[in-house]
């Protein structure tokens, strides 16, 4: 059995998923390939947070493009989906972290992301579970959370809607405008688009991914306790730390009352076990933060692994090693947010237009002569 | 001096008395209401009373989520049910 589309998408988590959707919209013959079901993997394991994040302007171009994405579609997205603006506030311990709420500003606001800089009282008004006193903290009120495999699981059955075939099968191999599945079957395209997070490294050798594992808590059910993502200002030097592990207080009210507490990153940690050792450093992180935290219940921990690049950006657009081959990859801890910005920039590139922001830093080209061949 | 054999406590409000080492979950079948509500609105109550099946959730004291069948009775105690 064969077949023969415009485009062949490999992975359905939510940037595939929305890659999907973005290519079926434009009238593009889709077919997409997921062994473990929409919306799983890093999806499944990740937080839900669209945020606008500055680690670079590469960066904070790609996350405020698609956190606008996310708002034009929040209206039409079904109940599960679970889509809130709740805003995110970095909290500020000491003056030192408050002159980074007011470097942030800045930033934001010169990309023209709206935010607001609260004092400790204004914190504690806001936020009356913090411990006390905190510097202050900047509110980004366009930030939002939804449940990720919701959004996928929209995303793709939109897509299917219009025409998208999907196939629950294992990919073998991908290269040269064939896409070979486990049952034999054989997908032929010129446009193949490797869009399986961390994954991709089976199936394109070379990939300048590693896998970033991480950690999160959930609670039982306690409507109110925060109202806010809440993420400690220290979340930033451990984030952009390459190497070593590393905790930090990162807490997100769901819709269903229910609180994540995260969040946690290690190389090398190729186990999917839940490592007791982390999440006790994560919790006791959150209940610096949050004193009370510690009389609610947890009622389950799991780990995902995120796909890391060395330079925290992701990989978007053609891979030179290949013709055919397309990438969707390598977006760490903010494929959620930057799924749509991402199925933009990488069908705007598919069919040779110039994408809404520049695609430049994302191009999997620029790591072209460091490839690592097996 | 022995302790007195009855305890008084509220549920949702309503007085109940109690014997000594009775569960705060038999509390809430003696005031014949559900321990809690599920999330699509059905009405719930102990089914394992051994503190496996989170059915008999109750707020105990202000503290939300207690497993009520593990927990004993004390007099004064202020019991809720969602």
């Amino acid at each position: 059995m064969t077949g023969s589309w415009d485009v062949v998408i490999v992975g359905a988590g939510i940037v595939g998923a929305a890659c999907a959707f973005e290519c079926v919209s434009r009238g593009m013959r889709t077919a997409v390939v997921e062994a473990n079901g929409i919306g799983g993997g890093a999806t499944a394991a990740g937080m839900g947070h669209i945020v606008v994040m500055d680690d670079s302007s590469a960066q904070l171009a790609l996350t405020h493009y698609s956190q606008t994405l996310w708002q034009q579609v929040s209206a039409v997205l079904p109940a599960n989906v679970e889509y809130e603006q709740c805003g995110t506030l970095w909290v500020a311990t000491d003056d030192e972290e408050m002159q980074e709420v007011h470097r942030k500003r800045e930033v934001y606001a010169a990309a023209g992301v709206a935010t607001e800089i609260l004092d400790g009282r204004m914190l504690a008004d806001t936020e009356p579970q913090l411990r006390r006193p905190l510097a202050g903290a900047l509110l980004v009120p366009s930030d939002a959370v939804l449940y990720p495999p919701c959004a996928a699981g929209y995303l793709m059955a939109e897509a299917r809607r219009h025409g998208a075939q999907f196939y629950r099968r294992k990919v073998r191999s991908a290269h040269s405008g064939k896409v070979r599945l486990d049952d034999g079957t054989q997908l032929h395209s010129k446009r193949i688009v490797i869009a399986s997070g961390a994954d991709a490294c089976e199936l394109v050798a070379g990939l300048p991914i590693k896998k970033r594992k991480g950690h999160l808590v959930i609670t039982d059910r306690y409507p109110g306790f925060v109202r806010h993502q809440l993420v400690e200002l220290g979340y930033l030097k451990s984030a952009h730390s390459s190497t070593a592990d590393s905790v930090a207080f990162n807490v997100q009210p769901r819709k269903t009352g229910q609180l994540l507490i995260g969040s946690s990153r290690q190389y090398g940690a190729e186990d999917a076990a839940a490592n007791q050792h982390t999440v006790a450093a994560m919790t006791a992180r959150a209940q610096w933060y949050l004193p009370k935290i510690g009389e609610l219940s947890a009622i389950r921990v799991w780990t995902g692994f995120r796909a890391a690049t060395p330079d925290k950006l992701p990989l978007i657009g053609h891979w030179p090693e290949d013709d055919s081959l397309f990438l969707a990859t390598g977006h760490e801890g903010l494929g959620i947010t930057t799924s749509l910005g991402t199925a933009r920039i990488l069908v705007d590139t598919l069919e040779g237009a110039e994408p809404s922001i520049p695609g430049a830093p994302y191009l999997p080209g620029r790591f072209a002569g460091s490839v690592v061949r097996a | 001096m022995p302790e007195p054999a009855s305890l008084h406590l509220l549920v949702n409000d309503v007085p109940i008395t109690v014997s000594r080492g009775t569960t705060v979950a038999s509390a809430i079948l003696i005031a014949g209401i559900p321990t809690r509500q599920s999330v699509s609105g059905e009405a719930r109550g102990p089914l394992c009373g051994m503190g496996i099946c989170f059915e008999c959730r109750a707020t105990i004291d202000g503290v939300r989520h207690q497993r009520s069948c593990q927990v004993l009775c004390a007099e004064e105690m202020e019991v809720r049910t969602s």
